[in-house]
């Protein structure tokens, strides 16, 4: 049995099952991303003053990481059309750069989270708060037992506003430099996780659903790349109808960061 | 409109199994294997009829959770019989406590409140995402939508397939919660933070993850039903010679897709809640029993209601319009005339999903969210009902003038009709935030939403199973246990419900496990506002009603397995209906149509002056050929 409209395209709408369906199925994702970014704007326009931390995403390593995917989105395009003009060869190589671009992106967000479990925020017995990337601990470092030091590379402030806000004259300038730290003098200390306030927790709630959505993507691409390009030789047309497909879903992926990178780095 | 026929393209392009059953012997003939055929199939017809089994089985697994707590409301504390021995042996002394006697003896176990917490979770859960919306939506959507639009399948056969299995998955995380320590869910089927994130027990985080792939279930089906709609109607079935029925799951359809994703979200939200320990809905300075947590505060609870009802209220719609679809279907074959108002049902269908969309926080006017935002959402509220109206107008109206057949699918059609006016009408003074207020959170909300789902939908549905057996098996379900099932059924739902109007607007609270004891007159006597002894009576008499209702389900259970065997054989045709999923052989095979379906003609052409027979089917040519109905 043939379902009608797999390949050609139906008259009267225009459109082929796969394009409708991934259309369909974009619109259902605009409704999850628009959730998680409701959830973003009713939380940050609840969130006390000064409570809400600015600057501490490596905006660098964000802008780095936009460049990589509108390139991908790029190399997409350029591998359906070179499919449309019947040249494999250009399109392995497209679509090679593709995922090649994925998976830069994939390892600079990896770096960027271990960036972040990796960043303690120390509060001390005294009132101050050592603040800083981890460098080593002792051998015997124990918070219950109090014995051992704990060593960051970071600062020490008075307060804990002076934290929210690492864009400001007063953060820039700050020293950074070795802390050690005795177990003793720590009253409760936690790393950049999701649990450590509410904007940490956005932003890898966001930010990991939407890796999970670039890594998802990748491995459709490279099916379609690898084993699955063996259609173009039995049903070229389909195939080409496929990687149009993927790729309406790769610009969808491509174009949530466009709105995460601004709001999550950059405000 | 009647010459839009010339203007479609080939219907098959490349092959056509349909022209040539010789030409394609050899793929039609292969006989697949049991799990192929029952368990991995990709025929939209084997894949509706498990999705209705197994909804049907959870619908009885939720019935019987509600049974349990209804002994619970009645008789508190009070070992249950037959029962309480076998819950105690599955989930313990903790949750199912020992009764004893003077002397010390255990002589039973009751239903602890943590027990009734997690029935009362798990039957809104299961009824709601298990039991309804994938009978109504999955199950006769699945089967009937195909066939009534002349296609030979759906557009995604394989992801439908994955449908399916994403939602038995979920179920099977659902049931596995049951056994887990500390058992399923216990903060209601809406899940309320930061209550849900507070119980000790892992059954939220599995009742996350099961409506993550329910989600997911519910979405690869609504994409796939329109792209079906759109894609795979028959020549000549334009939009507006949809039967009512496609139109009213195409909406469904919409709805499902845009509404659940942003519980999706709420649910990765709350389940980082619960298992990274965010604190996305727990507010700043949360205490819990007393004692302060270590969260680091920031949420907002209120969120998650808003995330929660923004599939909610849609959901309600998913839950009713596949059931009015069935009920006009059934309601046009049986007044055997023009169903009353097409176009006003298919506008008012397309009303009622886009304004479901814009009510949702008529479910929280008592958080304090405002009164501006309050007023908001009770002006869309009073407009919802308009389009809803106009679809129950229109059922009233097509039954004036006709002559009525009555049989059992239109028995459960006509008991439809009042049953769902009964639920509508009692959800006005619950649309209105200053009525809303007093009787919020009652027994009489209880009454009114049951009334809208269980003889609302669930007549619907049994009215749709009644309707469309004899197109799956070729058989009729026998009538007049039909009729039992029926006229039992219509008595005890309202048995059932009915007094918990009363009770609700006498200030009886919902989710209380001992039904309402402590605030009883008899508890507390002198008090103002107490429960009247007649009140708490009624706890009684309801759960005498529901074991009534249960019985009276017994005639249906064994006439559905009854008749795939012994039930009257009957031809193509049964019903001398007029759309074109009777004019396919029965059971329609893999590919359904024998010929192509060619649609002339509008869906409900009955008794047309001039014509001998009193109904005209869409597709012409077939039906010249085909309509051996047993009349």
């Amino acid at each position: 049995m043939e379902i009608p409209y797999t390949v050609h395209k139906r008259a009267d709408t225009g459109l082929y099952n796969a394009k409708l369906g991934i259309w369909l199925f974009l619109a259902s994702e605009v409704m999850l991303f628009g959730g998680l970014f409701s959830a973003y704007i009713l939380l940050r326009v609840g969130a006390g003053e000064g409570t809400w931390p600015h600057g501490w995403l490596d905006v660098r390593l964000g802008t780095i990481n936009t460049i990589l995917l509108a390139l991908s989105a790029i190399t997409t395009l350029l591998a359906w059309a070179a499919l449309k003009v019947k040249e494999f060869g250009k399109f392995k190589f497209f679509h090679a750069c593709t995922m090649l671009l994925a998976l830069t992106f994939l390892g600079i967000k990896s770096y960027e989270y271990y960036d972040k479990f990796h960043h303690y925020e120390i509060q001390l017995n005294n009132g101050t708060i050592a603040d800083g990337h981890f460098v080593e601990q002792s051998a015997d470092f124990d918070l219950a037992k109090k014995t051992g030091t704990f060593t960051i590379h970071g600062h020490i402030v008075e307060r804990h506003a002076e934290l929210m806000d690492m864009r400001s004259d007063e953060a820039k300038k700050a020293k950074h430099e070795e802390h050690v730290i005795a177990a003793a003098d720590i009253k409760h200390m936690e790393n950049y996780s999701p649990r450590h306030n509410t904007f940490t927790a956005i932003y890898f709630t966001m930010s990991g659903l939407h890796a999970l959505h670039i890594l998802g993507g990748t491995l459709v691409i490279f099916y379609l790349w690898g084993p699955g390009s063996r259609m173009w030789k039995t049903d070229p047309e389909r195939f080409t109808n496929r990687i149009e497909v993927s790729g309406l879903f790769w610009h969808f992926v491509d174009l949530v960061w466009v709105f995460l990178f601004p709001v999550l780095y950059l405000t | 409109m009647e010459k839009t026929v010339q203007q479609f393209p080939p219907f098959r392009e490349g092959s056509a199994p349909h022209q040539g059953h010789d030409d394609h012997g050899h793929q039609e003939h292969h006989e697949p294997g049991f799990w192929q055929k029952y368990i991995f199939s990709t025929d939209h017809k084997v894949i509706g009829i498990q999705y209705g089994l197994v909804a049907l089985s959870f619908m009885l697994f939720g019935f019987f959770l509600m049974l349990c707590m209804r002994w619970s409301i009645a008789h508190p504390m009070k070992a249950m019989p037959f029962i309480g021995g076998i819950l105690h042996s599955i989930v313990g002394s903790q949750m199912a406590s020992p009764v004893k006697d003077a002397s010390g003896t255990i002589i039973g176990y009751a239903m602890s409140p943590e027990l009734y917490n997690s029935f009362g979770a798990m039957h809104g859960t299961i009824m709601v995402f298990l039991g309804v919306v994938p009978l109504a939506f999955a199950a006769f959507g699945n089967y009937v939508v195909p066939l009534m639009i002349g296609a030979p399948d759906m557009t995604f056969p394989r992801i439908n397939m994955a449908s399916f299995h994403a939602f038995f998955l979920g179920g099977v995380v659902m049931l596995v919660s049951f056994f887990i320590p500390g058992g399923a869910a216990q903060a209601g089927w809406t899940s309320y933070s930061p209550l849900a994130s507070t119980i000790p027990t892992n059954g939220q985080a599995f009742w996350l993850v099961g409506m993550v792939l329910l989600i997911t279930s519910s979405l690869l089906g609504a994409v796939n039903f329109i792209a079906t709609i759109i894609q795979l109607r028959a020549p000549g079935m334009t939009w507006m010679r949809l039967p009512w029925f496609v139109w009213a799951q195409f909406v469904t359809a919409f709805i499902l897709l845009l509404a659940f994703p942003p519980l999706e979200a709420a649910g990765v939200l709350q389940l980082m809640d619960n298992v990274a320990h965010t604190s996305f809905f727990l507010p700043t300075g949360l205490a819990v029993s007393g004692v302060v947590g270590q969260a680091s505060g920031g949420g907002s609870p209120l969120l998650w209601q808003h995330l929660f009802w923004f599939l909610g209220h849609p959901e309600v719609y998913v839950l009713i319009l596949p059931a009015m679809g069935i009920v006009i279907e059934v309601i046009a074959n049986n007044t055997r005339k023009p169903i009353f108002g097409y176009k006003s049902l298919v506008y008012s269908s397309l009303g009622v999903g886009f304004l479901s969309f814009i009510v949702w926080a008529h479910h929280m006017y008592m958080t304090g969210m405002g009164q501006k935002i309050a007023t908001f959402f009770q002006a869309t509220t009073m407009i919802i009902s308009i389009p809803s109206v106009i679809i129950l107008t229109c059922m009233f109206l097509s039954l004036w003038g006709g002559s009525i057949r009555i049989n059992t699918p239109m028995l459960f059609a006509l008991g439809f009709l009042p049953m769902f006016g009964i639920g509508g009408l009692t959800g006005l003074p619950l649309g209105l935030a200053a009525t809303d207020l007093y009787l919020h959170d009652t027994y009489y909300i209880i009454a009114h939403f049951h009334y809208v789902v269980a003889p609302g939908t669930i007549f619907g549905l049994f009215a749709g199973i009644y309707f469309w057996f004899p197109k799956m098996t070729g058989r009729k379900m026998n009538e007049f246990w039909g009729r039992v099932h029926f006229w039992c059924s219509l008595v005890f739902m309202n048995l059932v419900f009915m007094p918990m109007f009363a009770q609700g607007i006498k200030g009886m609270i919902r989710r209380m496990s001992d039904g309402g004891v402590n605030y009883s007159a008899a508890r507390v006597p002198g008090a103002i506002d107490t429960l009247p002894g007649s009140v708490m009576e009624l706890n009684g008499w309801i759960l005498w009603a529901a074991i009534a209702l249960g019985i009276a389900q017994i005639p249906f259970i064994i006439n559905l397995f009854w008749s795939i065997s012994h039930g009257e054989k009957v031809g193509t045709n049964p019903w001398s209906a007029t759309t074109v999923d009777w004019q396919t052989p029965t059971p329609p095979p893999h590919g359904n149509f024998a010929t192509e379906p060619h649609i002339v003609r509008g869906p409900y052409e009955y008794s047309v002056p001039g014509h001998t027979a009193d109904f005209t089917p869409q597709s012409e040519t077939v039906a010249a050929k085909n309509s051996t109905g047993h009349h």
